[in-house]
């Protein structure tokens, strides 16, 4: 009896309502997450991953609907659950922390008071019982004197802090999965890391399981064991990490390799430049015939223009999505 | 906050004193101006001995800007100077209009409010609903509305016709007589309101921190009261303020309307028989209420957003 | 889709007052000031006056429609003075700075801070009434919006690459605001312009319903009303028809202002609800 996920999602399908008209904006994407594992999802901006994030917690609103596929979690489809259900599910099994930790947080209201609403929310705590597990909860995100910081505004936080706040919210129920979508983007590269070792000790104490979505391959390939690489609203390359780096396959995860600075003993015998990928993701409305990626293909050949690439496995496992894949 | 409330009114000190120089000096560009009108509406033709005489008496011989030291002077020891009809201190026949206004503002305010916020709101929650497009019609509609042919219509219906209320007047000063005039001159700040709360709210809805909070497993109710209302209520409460400018403008036309003896139908008259001090010392208290009431929501944004004390 | 209908309606209803102010002298059945007839005062509406009639008998449907081309005349006028005074305050306040810009800011401040209608009322008590004189009272009354605008738009645009560019090739600082700067703030002025323009409509009815704006017997919609008063009770058709017409035109360009912000000012919605 093999062990169930703690999540599969499959052939997941997002629309985009422009008027009348309705566009795939995340088709066919499929991947699971096991318990206490930590997927990374990574891809250009307009690829698809954070609204691939929202789906999950079911925060989709118009233009954007979940249009198809499964979402099962904890071996139960959510994906038709009732908004009364599913709020049960929100914040306190599954939580999510946002890019942008300057707007996420209510700058009319003291951080304490909004990491406590969690446990009012789902743990039928007290108003007073629920400032004391904030101040607990602050000082697990290694906020320094939490008992005093519980009464600032927002404004008054640092972004690494107010990111830390944050992460205080999503944590404090002990969920079974926690969507990161782009947690370090805005801050400074010296707070990052510090965030980063944060969800991943935490996320490892609590063993919880981490959705990481970013555009850096970089920190994907250092907090995951698994990574998926999205393009344009589909997975193109669905790989163990350290075989995303050795032999990437599909020819967009072979720009997006290229395109890390390398350090070390690569750096040494590896290209002397920077390689980037030419032209930005279509627009939805606006995805080319064939494969996506054709336009900034350099493989691309008559078929790729027609022909939209169906899945193929790969030898040592994962998947990609591609006429010409090495 | 004490500090901020001081800083604030120290702020409002130089526009008020810019608005009496404004005042002063757009009734010192006519010399001699309650003198010819006088002469001019052909009624009482004063001779040259009376204007020489008055001149002196209100000191119009002087050069502006010892009048303009002697007027600050003046304000600044409460003294708004002489009535030219009925040479009663300015100070009193203002005092004497100042409450009849004040309640009728304050009346249509609160009617505003308390149909224009609810409405916008409940207009917000269901965008797109019947109960938002009629709201938002019923609201430009009742921006486009003159006031005093609204109150006209209103006296006509609910006086003339079904003889339910008083058709103008201040009566005894009780309810029955103020409903009408402050209905018609709440109608706009209403509607205004209504189109602001909504505007409001639905940019609040997409705000990053409504999505964490529906994030949290709120639900939409609680993202309301615990979220969405307070930030709301900060836009909401500025529009208020600046409102209260123009409705008390406003209210000079509803006051003639409805015969109500207050700052209004004094400065229409007063502007009618050119009795500029009266005319001067009611632009100022109005601009000076103003100005407070201003102040006050300022000071009760800075305690809901604690972000404005620093800016 | 919402947009569409208030530009459509807007334009509509501003459209008929507009074709009824040029054509008024071809579609009015009487002459409006000396059309007066005692021998048919206070008549109801009815197939020959289409409005009924006043108490001097002279026909309200002629009157309404002349008195069309005195508000569009003070609303277009007064309007276009205010926005002028605007955009060049605004305009170089924000572009050159420095002192200027915090005198400015002061000035608009100061406007801000007297209701406009008692201003515009305070500029009627110095002149005699009259159509000049309220174009003067109500066109410097109501710059503050439009002159607010401009200065935030040239501070914003004025660190543009195409801005700094034209500096470096030597165009004058006059040429910048009027090429450079203004073409890329004209969106959200004319919004505020056409809202305005309904509100100089609302002022000057309301000027001259207290006497102070157009004196009876020529035939604004305000002084009609004002006359209108006192027959509420025997004729309150001399009343309804003038309102109406007021209502109407305000509407429409009410209307159109928000059809126009939609196209050219979608992000402001909550600047002026």
């Amino acid at each position: 009896m093999t062990a169930q996920p703690l999540l599969e999602v499959q052939n997941l399908r997002i629309d985009l309502a422009i008027g009348n008209a309705r566009f795939p904006a995340v088709q066919d994407v499929s991947f699971t997450i096991e318990k206490g594992e930590t997927l990374g999802l990574v891809g250009e901006s307009g690829c698809g991953k954070s609204i691939t994030a929202l789906a999950l917690i079911g925060l989709l609103r118009p233009p954007l609907s979940l249009a198809g596929g499964t979402i099962r979690f904890n071996g139960k489809d959510i994906q038709n659950l009732s908004s009364a259900e599913m709020r049960k599910l929100r914040g306190n099994r599954i939580s999510m922390i946002f890019q942008e930790p300057m707007t996420a947080l209510n700058p009319l209201s003291p951080v304490g008071r909004q990491i406590a609403e969690m446990f009012v929310l789902h743990k039928g705590a007290t108003w007073k019982e629920a400032e004391r597990h904030a101040i607990e909860a602050l000082a697990s995100v290694r906020v320094p004197a939490p008992d005093r910081r519980v009464k600032d505004y927002p404004h008054q936080l640092s972004g690494g802090m107010r990111q830390r706040v944050m992460i205080a919210i999503a944590l404090a129920c002990g969920p079974d999965l926690l969507l990161a979508d782009e947690p370090t983007t805005a801050l400074d590269v010296t707070v990052q890391a510090e965030i980063l070792d944060l969800i991943r000790e935490l996320s490892a104490a609590k063993g919880t399981a981490v959705l990481m979505i970013s555009h850096d391959l970089g920190l994907i390939a250092n907090m995951c064991r698994r990574v998926g690489v999205m393009y344009a609203g589909r997975i193109v390359e669905h790989r163990a990490a350290e075989d995303i780096f050795r032999t990437p396959s599909h020819p967009y995860t072979k720009g997006l390799v290229a395109s890390l600075p390398l350090l070390g003993a690569r750096a040494q015998h590896g290209q002397k430049r920077l390689q980037e990928i030419e032209g930005v993701v279509p627009p939805v409305a606006d995805f080319p015939v064939g494969c996506r990626f054709n336009p900034r293909c350099y493989a691309a050949t008559d078929v790729c223009h027609v022909d939209d690439p169906a899945v193929t496995e790969l030898r040592h496992g994962g998947y990609v999505r591609c006429h010409h894949h090495d | 906050m004490a500090a901020f409330l001081l800083r604030r009114t120290l702020q409002t000190l130089p526009i008020l004193l810019a608005v009496a120089l404004l005042i002063f000096l757009l009734f010192s560009v006519i010399p001699g101006t309650f003198a010819s009108s006088m002469s001019d509406d052909g009624r009482s033709v004063i001779d040259a001995q009376v204007m020489e005489r008055m001149n002196k008496e209100f000191g119009f011989n002087d050069p502006v800007h010892v009048r303009f030291g002697k007027y600050v002077a003046q304000l600044a020891q409460l003294d708004l100077g002489m009535s030219f009809r009925t040479r009663q201190p300015v100070a009193k026949v203002l005092a004497e209009r100042m409450w009849p206004t004040f309640i009728l503002t304050l009346a249509s305010m609160i009617f505003a409010i308390a149909i224009g916020v609810p409405l916008g709101f409940i207009a917000a929650l269901r965008p797109g609903s019947w109960v938002d497009t009629v709201s938002m019609v019923g609201a430009v509609s009742g921006l486009s509305l003159p006031k005093f042919w609204l109150g006209l219509m209103l006296m006509y219906l609910f006086a003339l016709v079904l003889g339910w209320l008083p058709s103008f007047g201040y009566g005894d000063g009780g309810l029955r007589y103020l409903i009408l005039p402050s209905i018609a001159l709440g109608v706009a700040p209403l509607a205004l309101l209504a189109r602001t709360t909504r505007a409001a709210v639905l940019e609040i809805m997409n705000a990053d921190f409504v999505r964490t909070a529906r994030s949290k497993g709120m639900s939409e109710r609680k993202v309301v009261q615990w979220h969405l209302a307070r930030n709301a209520l900060v836009i909401v409460l500025t529009t208020i303020g600046l409102q209260f400018g123009t409705v008390i403008g406003q209210a000079v036309v509803v006051e003639k309307l409805f015969a109500w003896p207050g700052l209004g139908s004094l400065l229409v008259d007063s502007v009618t028989l050119r009795d500029i001090p009266v005319v001067q010392g009611a632009i100022l208290l109005i601009v000076l209420s103003f100005l407070v009431i201003n102040t006050l929501v300022d000071v009760l944004c800075a305690i809901i957003d604690p972000r404005i004390k620093y800016s | 889709m919402k947009f569409r209908a208030n530009l459509l309606i807007g334009g509509a209803l501003f459209g008929l007052v507009v074709i009824a102010g040029l054509f008024a002298p071809l579609l009015a059945h009487t002459d409006p000031v000396m059309g007066a007839n005692l021998m048919n005062a206070e008549l109801p509406p009815d197939t020959e006056f289409w409005f009924g009639t006043d108490a001097q008998g002279r026909d309200i449907y002629s009157r309404v429609l002349h008195g069309a081309r005195i508000s569009l005349t003070v609303g277009i006028v007064s309007q276009l003075i205010n926005t002028v005074i605007g955009v060049c305050l605004g305009l170089s306040a924000g572009y050159w700075g420095g002192w200027w810009d915090d005198f400015v800011s002061g000035l608009t401040n100061l406007m801000l801070a007297i209701p406009s209608l008692i201003f515009a009322l305070a500029i009627m008590a110095i002149l005699n009434p009259g159509l000049t004189s309220l174009l003067i009272a109500l066109g410097l009354t109501n710059w503050s919006f439009t002159c607010r605008l401009a200065r935030a738009s040239a501070l914003s645009l004025k660190s543009q690459g195409y801005v700094q560019a034209a500096k470096v090739l030597g165009y004058s600082d006059v040429r910048i605001m009027l090429t450079q700067l203004l073409p890329n703030m004209l969106g959200p002025i004319i919004v505020i312009g056409t809202l305005g323009m309904g509100g100089a409509v609302l002022a000057e009815a309301s000027l001259s319903f207290l006497g102070l704006g157009i004196r009876p017997p020529y035939p604004s919609w305000g002084s009609m009303l004002s006359d209108a008063r006192d027959q509420i009770t025997t004729a309150p058709w001399i009343s309804i028809f003038p309102g109406l017409a007021i209502f109407v035109t305000v509407l429409g360009l009410n209307l159109l202002g928000d059809g126009l912000r939609d196209i050219l000012d979608p992000q402001s919605r909550t600047r002026r609800a």
